[in-house]
């Protein structure tokens, strides 16, 4: 079983759409796995009946009771977060900048304070509309912690394929360099980077692979909207020669993405021309190079 | 005054509408742009001109004291984030784990554990004309945007007086550094496509404003293409739209190759005008 994880550094490149179209090709030899819990978008092509939902916990929050509270101060003093404070002589938790340390529960002198388990979202095991499995989940408004929820669905998403003897696990990553992308790649066997050629998708691109050499993990690319900047197009494959990532495909300006987005299609579904080759191509190029 | 530009979905064009809109105020007042998305900073290809400052920014870590520490434990205890771990005789320190809260440091009875700093990135200052342009970014391997957000804030309240205008271009999303480059604006402009992946997030991105009790309008970007559930969303719970920037593959070649778009397409420039007169409008209120 290898874990594919597709991301992008730079947002709204056609990484979802190029993943949930991946998806539909591997059919019934992937478990699919929707790891931009941030804005999770995968479920929109793929149409899942949830067969299990499960409420997400993960860090805590501070509480104080209002009744043992003598308003001395002393967690507002210590919260590097300034995430207590003081209202009409009251100390009053401001939970989104509550990071969770707990440090004001460990020196309150009444015993006032209290750590209570956040719920950060939720996570779901679906059935898609070609009834392979999507692992995917909601992360809360504002919630802390997202990376541990990514790597919640990564590893049910795990469980599922090696329980089911499936070839492949298929991520649709997350943007940005951060905690969920590093949770996005951790463990992964070949990354697919989704680019296009623009000043800011090439720099996107470099610094999100810095981080993908840190792990150590082979990587392919497909430079969506290639035929927008020739220039910029040839500087994104000399930089995939220097580093000898596989090129896997260039795909043209197509506004077939937003089309087959707005009825709720991938594209391999929608499109029945060149597009369409291109990404079954790209997916048989991907497996010879994760080696299945 | 304070506007941050933000989005659910990634790739909506909010460095192009951050970029364009501070070139465009420029013209007549000086401003402050601030790219607040540390992970991915891409405000600095379209804005180049003079480097004024640049600042290594830190985050404070633990550092073991091997001869002094008792090896009591209660430092393991403190960390809520098992930044701090005791192995046998020794005490490790995870510093991508440590969210610098100075539990395990305050509490150590022999003050074993001493805070010093880590470099989490770089602040940039960069003038051109009216722009004084503030970028901050994330150095790779770094996990923890929120730090470097909020002390690059810190840096643009120390310098500039508030009644500036400044623009934030936000990061991505709707968890913790989104908050964190949005929590304390006057105003959100929240930049959005007419398709199903945009309407999603727009709606995820509204709840989050929500929450923040922040005022909040919509631009949509690439106006023409998808459908029209995006309008339909917004006049339904009276969400002001500030503009509809049209749908157009020359702006995409333009933002390519780093150009400001509003000088060569007079249709962007437009929806720029309808902007600024809704910011100008909120200046006076």
């Amino acid at each position: 079983m290898k874990e594919i994880v597709v991301i992008s550094g730079k947002g709204g490149t056609g990484k979802t759409s190029i993943t949930a179209s991946f998806a539909i090709l591997a059919g019934s030899e992937a478990v699919i796995a929707d790891c931009d819990v941030d804005a999770a978008d995968m479920h929109l092509l793929m149409q899942p009946v949830i067969k299990k939902s499960v409420d997400f916990y993960s860090g805590v929050v501070a509480s104080i009771d209002k009744n043992k509270c003598s308003n001395c101060g002393i967690c507002a003093d210590v919260c590097r977060f300034s995430a207590i404070s003081n209202i009409n002589n009251r100390h009053i938790v401001k939970s989104l900048d509550c990071e969770g340390c707990g440090y004001c529960e460990k020196v309150c002198p009444e015993q006032a304070i209290k750590m209570y388990e956040q719920n950060v979202g939720d996570w779901f095991i679906s059935q898609t509309k070609i009834e392979n499995t999507l692992v995917h989940a909601k992360l809360g408004i504002g919630a802390e912690n997202s990376g541990k929820l990514v790597a919640k669905v990564k590893s049910e998403a795990k469980q599922i394929a090696e329980k089911e003897n499936k070839d492949y696990i298929i991520v649709d990553g997350s943007p940005g360099i951060g905690c969920p992308v590093v949770s996005s790649l951790s463990g992964a066997n070949y990354v697919v980077l989704v680019t296009e050629p623009s000043m800011s998708g090439l720099h996107d691109l470099k610094r999100v692979y810095e981080l993908v050499k840190k792990f150590k993990i082979r990587a392919g690319c497909i430079i969506n909207k290639s035929d927008i900047n020739a220039e910029i197009t040839k500087e994104v494959i000399k930089f995939l020669n220097d580093e000898s990532i596989t090129h896997i495909a260039n795909l043209p300006y197509d506004e077939i993405f937003t089309k087959a987005m707005t009825v709720g299609e991938t594209i391999v579904e929608y499109d029945h021309s060149e597009l369409k080759k291109l990404l079954a191509q790209s997916w048989e190029k991907v497996k010879i190079e994760v080696g299945n | 005054m304070k506007i941050a530009i933000a989005s659910g979905k990634g790739g909506t064009g909010k460095t192009t509408l951050s970029t364009n809109l501070a070139a465009f105020f420029a013209e007549k007042k000086q401003v402050v742009l601030a790219d607040l998305d540390v992970e991915e900073p891409n405000s600095g290809l379209f804005i180049t001109g003079k480097t004024e400052q640049i600042d290594v920014k830190y985050k404070m870590i633990p550092q073991w004291n091997e001869d002094t520490c008792t090896l009591c434990g209660k430092c393991q205890d403190n960390c809520n984030f098992h930044a701090v771990i005791r192995l046998g005789s020794q005490i490790l320190v995870f510093p991508e784990l440590c969210h610098s809260c100075y539990a395990c440091s305050e509490l150590c009875e022999s003050s074993s554990l001493p805070m010093i700093k880590q470099r989490m990135g770089e602040l940039k200052q960069i003038r051109r004309g009216e722009i004084n342009f503030i970028e901050s970014r994330l150095d790779i391997g770094q996990e923890q945007a929120v730090p470097l957000i909020n002390q690059t804030i810190q840096y643009i309240d120390s310098k500039f007086p508030q009644e500036t205008l400044k623009i934030f271009d936000a990061p991505p999303g709707t968890s913790c550094p989104v908050i964190e480059a949005t929590k304390d604006v006057d105003f959100v402009i929240l930049v959005t496509e007419p398709t199903p992946f945009g309407l999603h997030d727009l709606k995820l991105a509204v709840e989050t404003m929500i929450e923040l009790g922040r005022p909040y309008g919509v631009v949509i970007n690439r106006y023409g293409i998808g459908n029209a559930d995006v309008i339909d969303y917004c006049e339904e719970h009276k969400i002001p739209i500030l503009a509809k920037i049209p749908n157009s593959r020359k702006l995409a070649e333009l933002y390519s190759k780093g150009k400001l778009v509003y000088k060569e397409l007079p249709e962007f420039k437009e929806e720029l005008q309808k902007i600024e007169t809704y910011i100008l409008n909120l200046e006076m209120e």
